[in-house]
């Protein structure tokens, strides 16, 4: 029978819809009912991994460290992962977080930059962790490119490298075409993180399966940026429905999703009309939220800011061109005007 | 250092190297390029310098140490050579303008602190970033205190060689520190991102200042910054003030506070690396102008040029 791994990323991913607004107990409650209905990794960081609170991502209420302390406290079997952008993040964090109880360091580029995650690779690998290479906005590259960055993260000492669909911009036949150069190209496992932005998710993930994908990534009630992510819950349904494999009990985590997540998210990420451009013009995700606050307080519509960034070809962790763009689209407007 | 002129030498001839060169070559002010050494004896950068008739050895560092009339080096090699070298210099009894991250002299920003390490003989010129950034921190901060100033850098991947790629970290770290000791913020944050588009784009800074105090004086801000960026803009022609100071408020964990924004662009001379490359054009256009100060300096020239 299939088996496949899934990791929940409510706790990172959903820290970009959360605003990065998690308290401590809401974190533990997650955790712990994440926990118990079998899944077996949990990933808790910031949206934007370690040390991603900031002016440019959005400050977290909570230290993410004491977050990931709250998690790990409250895990009978799950191992707790955090994210770590380079560039972002340094192996200071590092440090700290598997101080307080990161087991699984998931360790991600843009897909065309993997090799300045080496360091942080071989760290994480001296400190006896679990590696993931996280290669973010991968629809921007054809397979053979990805597969060359995949080997580098490889070399580095990576467990397993995922296909990271940052802007939910993939359809399924690509998710899968791209899972498939990896399995055939790499010695290591290979995973799929799906956004929801064009309503493809599920049918990415599955797609990803069917091309030999050993990880697939999911937040419950889809709670992440832009349209959200595949939802754990319906994951575990469908793959339960396929006999696929994952250790999950689908009816424990429908009820996590019910009355553990969905009253305390701001709102349900869904294909609105802002997640629909991100998907379809090939966008960071998380830029959803900042372009809606840069689209009131410079009063336009956010499709406009999004298409441009789309346009200028704005990587992950690139929210400040979304201000700079904004201004800039305010001044043309006043030219326009006057 | 006999006549209007003091001797200097480069260390390093990759890159960087080349491209301060011909900042020298084109510019030297009080300076003579008398030497560039490498230790590769087939490298472009020595015969460029032979091109250009200026000495060239792949003797490493060695020969422009036995020069005694050499009193300024540029070391463009690595934070490891470095380390090595500024030991040798000092005992040589010459200046050594460090390019590295190896930090052996205090952290210089020449709009900044300049004059204040001109006795000192080996000062370090951080990353790019801070070249870049330090001096809107300080802009700011000399108005008004700084609880926090933060920077995001980006970079088009073509102008990150392989030094800046395997050590990520070094530069949040140091440039971290530099807008915290030199730009005056009780913390600082960086934030480096490689971008691969095609055509390259030229390096872009943001820098978000919160200030200490709830009311800002913006008119001092926008006085004090556009002062400073007409300064940089002497010794790095590309740099430019995109948008801003734009000010704003944001919740923070200092509780809800002003915040202001500069969106920067830092376009190269093309002296030898491409336009785009901002990032490193900044650093050879911070050394040669630090370099000039120093030659001033023990020229006695009057001019105060910081």
């Amino acid at each position: 029978m299939t088996a496949v791994r899934i990791t929940d990323t409510s706790l990172r991913d959903g820290s970009h819809a959360m605003s990065h607004q998690f308290a401590a107990e809401q974190v533990r409650d997650v955790a712990r009912a994440l926990d118990e209905a079998g899944v077996p990794v949990i990933e808790v960081t910031h949206g934007d991994g370690l040390a991603g609170s900031s002016i440019q991502y959005g400050f977290s209420r909570t230290p993410e460290m004491d977050l990931i302390s709250e998690a790990a406290g409250v895990c009978e079997q799950a191992r707790i992962a955090a994210l770590l952008l380079p560039g972002v993040g340094t192996v200071e964090q590092l440090k700290e977080a598997v101080e307080r109880g990161v087991r699984v360091l998931r360790i991600a580029t843009h897909c065309t930059e993997a090799d300045i995650s080496q360091e942080h690779f071989e760290m994480a690998k001296e400190m006896e962790l679990e590696t993931v290479g996280f290669l973010m906005m991968a629809h921007m590259r054809p397979p053979e490119e990805l597969v060359e960055q995949a080997q580098l993260m490889e070399s580095y000492g990576a467990d397993c490298v995922y296909i990271v669909d940052s802007a939910g911009a993939m359809l399924p036949g690509e998710a899968g075409a791209k899972v498939e150069a990896f399995k055939e190209n790499l010695g290591t496992q290979v995973g799929f993180h799906a956004h929801n932005n064009l309503g493809v998710a599920i049918g990415n993930s599955l797609a990803a399966l069917e091309a030999g994908a050993d990880q697939l990534d999911g937040s419950l009630r889809g709670l992440g940026a832009g349209a959200g992510n595949a939802p754990t819950e319906l994951l575990a349904a469908v793959l339960d429905k396929m006999g696929v494999e994952t250790g999950l009990d689908a009816f424990e985590l429908m009820d996590a999703a019910e009355y553990t997540i969905a009253p305390i998210m701001p709102f349900q990420p869904m294909t609105d009309r802002d997640s629909i451009i991100i998907g379809y013009a090939g966008v960071y995700s998380t830029f959803l939220l900042h372009a809606k606050r840069a689209a009131e307080r410079y009063e336009m519509d956010p499709r406009e800011i999004l298409v441009e960034l789309g346009r200028r070809e704005a990587v992950a962790g690139q929210e400040d061109w979304i201000i700079d763009v904004a201004l800039e689209l305010a001044k043309e407007k006043e030219g326009a005007a006057s | 250092m006999s006549g209007d002129r003091v001797r200097v030498a480069i260390v390093g001839s990759g890159n960087i190297g080349a491209d301060l060169m011909y900042k020298l070559l084109k510019e030297p002010g009080h300076m003579e390029l008398a030497m560039v050494a490498g230790i590769e004896p087939e490298s472009e950068g020595l015969k460029r310098a032979r091109d250009e008739g200026v000495e060239a050895t792949h003797e490493g560092i060695q020969p422009v140490l036995d020069d005694p009339e050499i009193k300024i080096v540029f070391d463009a090699t690595s934070a490891k050579a470095h380390v090595r070298h500024a030991k040798l210099l000092k005992e040589a009894g010459k200046i050594a303008v460090d390019l590295t991250p190896a930090a052996r002299g205090p952290y210089v920003v020449p709009t900044a602190n300049l004059t204040e390490h001109l006795d000192e003989d080996n000062v370090n010129l951080m990353t790019c970033g801070a070249q870049a950034t330090v001096p809107m921190a300080y802009a700011v901060s000399r108005v008004t205190p700084l609880r926090y100033a933060e920077m995001v850098s980006t970079v088009a991947s073509l102008s990150a060689g392989p030094g800046t790629r395997q050590n990520i970290d070094e530069f949040t770290f140091t440039t971290a520190r530099g807008l915290e000791e030199i730009g005056g913020a009780e913390q600082g944050k960086a934030i480096i991102i490689l971008n691969p588009a095609d055509p390259p784009l030229i390096m872009r800074n943001t820098v978000y200042i919160v200030p200490e105090d709830d009311e800002i004086d913006e008119d001092a801000i926008t006085d004090s910054v556009e002062g400073v960026v007409a300064e940089i803009q002497q010794y790095v022609p590309g740099y430019q003030l995109k948008n801003g100071p734009t000010f704003d408020e944001r919740n923070t964990p200092w509780g809800e506070k002003p915040l202001v924004m500069m969106f920067l662009e830092v376009e190269g001379a093309g002296d030898f690396l491409p336009k785009y490359a901002g990032n490193l054009d900044i650093m050879t256009a911070s050394a040669r102008r630090v370099g000039e100060v120093f030659a001033r300096h023990l020229l006695g020239v009057e001019e105060v040029v910081a």
